[in-house]
């Protein structure tokens, strides 16, 4: 190929790029060593003071343990019901390909109207979750699941698992197709078990499949806004306030535009590193094309 | 079949049933919510099963009066569907070819690694400059604006996805119209683009896809129905004063059937789509 028709082809794309993404991210660098207000002057070189101030503040410290405690669980709890699903609907069962189209529901469904319909269950006065317990009998008078902060970042937690596992089964079951079935017939000739012949013929084939759906997963919970927005805005007592929630309340219900540049540079830094942690298991699957 | 085999198949039967349960009640629930009357949805105990089939909401969201929530409701449609619009034909105008040379050309991966890690960067990180930019050409509350943050999400995606769909394309038969000595543009349009069809379309969905789901951006740049989209529009009505649920109801189920419909035919592609081999290189 003559390398300036492919210039030519690639500059369009790269122009934008740096003026949409490129710039942006310069400027947000440089905001975060100012004490800029949002719509305001440009503000003034303070140094690391926004830094310093973020790791004082307790909001940060506790954001992103909120963050943290969110991701964790969620991606934990998506991959193994995620797996287990895939794995069952690999089973010569009836049914099973209408469940296959049914997984892509959730999935596809936007965040935010997944959001808007547990917010609508979990309402402490006529929610479904609360008529359906009390009704079985499991509790006896309604709860606010979104208004008691020892429960409301698991109620968003399982908001979220209900529309993510979906991805990670969708995922097992593809990757179960590449798993080969005569080496699974040999094993179970040999005369190992069910358990075994998982480990040692299924599991390393779908490993490298789960392994970046994983990686990615934690990429993208780790930013959680829009679930956590519509349902409860960060509250109450902030219990739900993540990084992402905590940027934005400064940032723009502040105004502190410097400060909350410093806050998203830190959540970018540890993005950085799950990022770094991505390639790693991209390289480890060693399948160069 | 031993009775050890059969219990297993019951057991996975009873499994199935069970994952099937819980997709379809949450889901099932809503639907039923948006069609039954105010009273059955504020009554305790909660009668499930409705009193009568009142499909009013729907009629209430989808007809244009003055000043009604069908306004607020059909203008946000209209805007969604506009700016998924014009942010795919910027995507598909800038990417197409880039990712055509990325996929050709081996020595540019680099460049390509850097625009993938960008798609994986918090929105937030452009949120500020943006809005200061898009405030200072007073561009706020336009779709035109929306359409230009929203490529930040989705040119990104659209290069790598684009770009290993053109790998599976064999070069060879673009080797050929090079010896004739065809531009590259030229070879891009007459024999790549049309083998490329199905990935275009596929491509083509999921942008659009990314663009009906897309919040924070559409959140701090709008404030009123000249742009306004349907996530804002329903986020605005689950935190609201609404005391219908049903009418909740029945915008989350309308604002939710286009983009299932697209995920059901995009079923093939969406764990290539979003694992294989783009990231790979």
């Amino acid at each position: 190929m003559e390398s300036r028709g492919r210039l030519l082809l690639l500059l369009p794309l790269v122009v934008v790029l740096l003026a949409v993404i490129g710039w942006p991210l310069l400027d947000t660098f440089w905001l975060s060593f100012t004490d800029a207000r949002l719509g305001g002057q440009t503000g003034t070189f303070v140094w690391f003071d926004n830094y310093l101030h973020a790791f004082r503040a307790p909001a940060f410290r506790r954001a992103l343990f909120v963050t943290v405690v969110f991701t964790v669980c969620t991606v934990a709890a998506e991959m193994l019901i995620g797996l287990g699903v895939g794995l069952l609907l690999n089973m010569d069962l009836k049914g099973q390909k209408f469940m296959r189209g049914l997984l892509i529901v959730p999935w596809a469904l936007p965040t935010v109207v997944n959001a808007m319909c547990w917010r609508v269950i979990y309402n402490p006065d006529f929610g479904a979750l609360d008529a359906f317990l009390q009704q079985t009998g499991l509790i006896g008078t309604y709860q606010s699941w979104l208004g008691d902060p020892d429960t409301a970042l698991i109620a968003i937690g399982v908001a979220d698992v209900w529309k993510t596992f979906t991805l990670v089964a969708m995922i097992t079951l593809a990757g179960l197709q590449a798993v080969p079935q005569e080496l699974r017939e040999a094993a179970a000739i040999d005369g190992a078990g069910p358990f075994k012949r998982f480990c040692v013929v299924t599991l390393p084939v779908i490993l490298p499949p789960l392994t970046i759906a994983c990686v990615l997963r934690t990429i993208e919970a780790f930013k959680v806004f829009d679930i956590i927005w519509v349902m409860t805005r960060g509250g109450p007592l902030d219990s739900t306030k993540s990084l992402s929630i905590l940027v934005y309340q400064e940032a723009f219900s502040f105004r502190h535009a410097g400060y909350g540049a410093s806050l998203a540079m830190l959540s970018v830094a540890i993005t950085m590193l799950l990022i770094g942690a991505y390639s790693r298991a991209v390289r480890m699957q060693g399948v160069p094309r | 079949m031993t009775p050890k085999q059969r219990l297993g198949r019951i057991a996975a039967y009873a499994a199935m049933i069970l994952v099937a349960v819980v997709i379809l009640a949450p889901l099932g629930w809503i639907v039923v919510m948006s069609v039954s009357p105010t009273v059955d949805l504020t009554t305790v105990p909660l009668p499930w099963i409705p009193s009568a089939l009142d499909f009013d909401r729907y009629e209430r969201l989808l007809t244009l009066a003055h000043n009604s929530d069908g306004e607020v409701f059909l203008y946000a449609l209209r805007n969604t569907c506009f700016v998924a619009a014009g942010t795919t034909v910027i995507a598909f105008l800038l990417a197409i070819p880039a990712a055509w040379v990325f996929s050709r050309a081996r020595h540019v991966k680099w460049l390509l690694y850097l625009i993938v890690g960008t798609y994986m960067l918090p929105p937030l990180m452009f949120v500020v400059p943006l809005y200061r930019i898009l405030s200072s050409f007073s561009l706020l509350n336009s779709p035109w604006a929306l359409m230009v943050a929203d490529s930040t999400i989705v040119l990104p995606f659209t290069t790598w996805f684009l770009k290993s769909g053109f790998d599976n394309i064999p070069i060879e038969i673009e080797e050929a119209g090079a010896i004739d000595g065809a531009k590259l543009w030229k070879i891009l349009l007459a024999i790549t683009l049309p083998l490329a069809k199905p990935l275009i379309g596929t491509t083509l969905l999921f942008s659009a896809l990314i663009v009906w789901d897309e919040f924070l951006y559409a959140i701090l740049f709008t404030s009123d129905s000249r742009a306004q989209t349907l996530t804002v529009v329903i986020a605005n009505l689950a935190s609201g004063r609404v005391s219908d649920f049903g009418l909740l109801a029945a915008a989350g189920v309308v604002a939710a059937v286009p983009p299932v419909l697209v995920g059901l035919l995009l079923q093939r592609s969406i764990v290539s789509g979003l694992t294989s081999g783009g990231v790979k290189g």
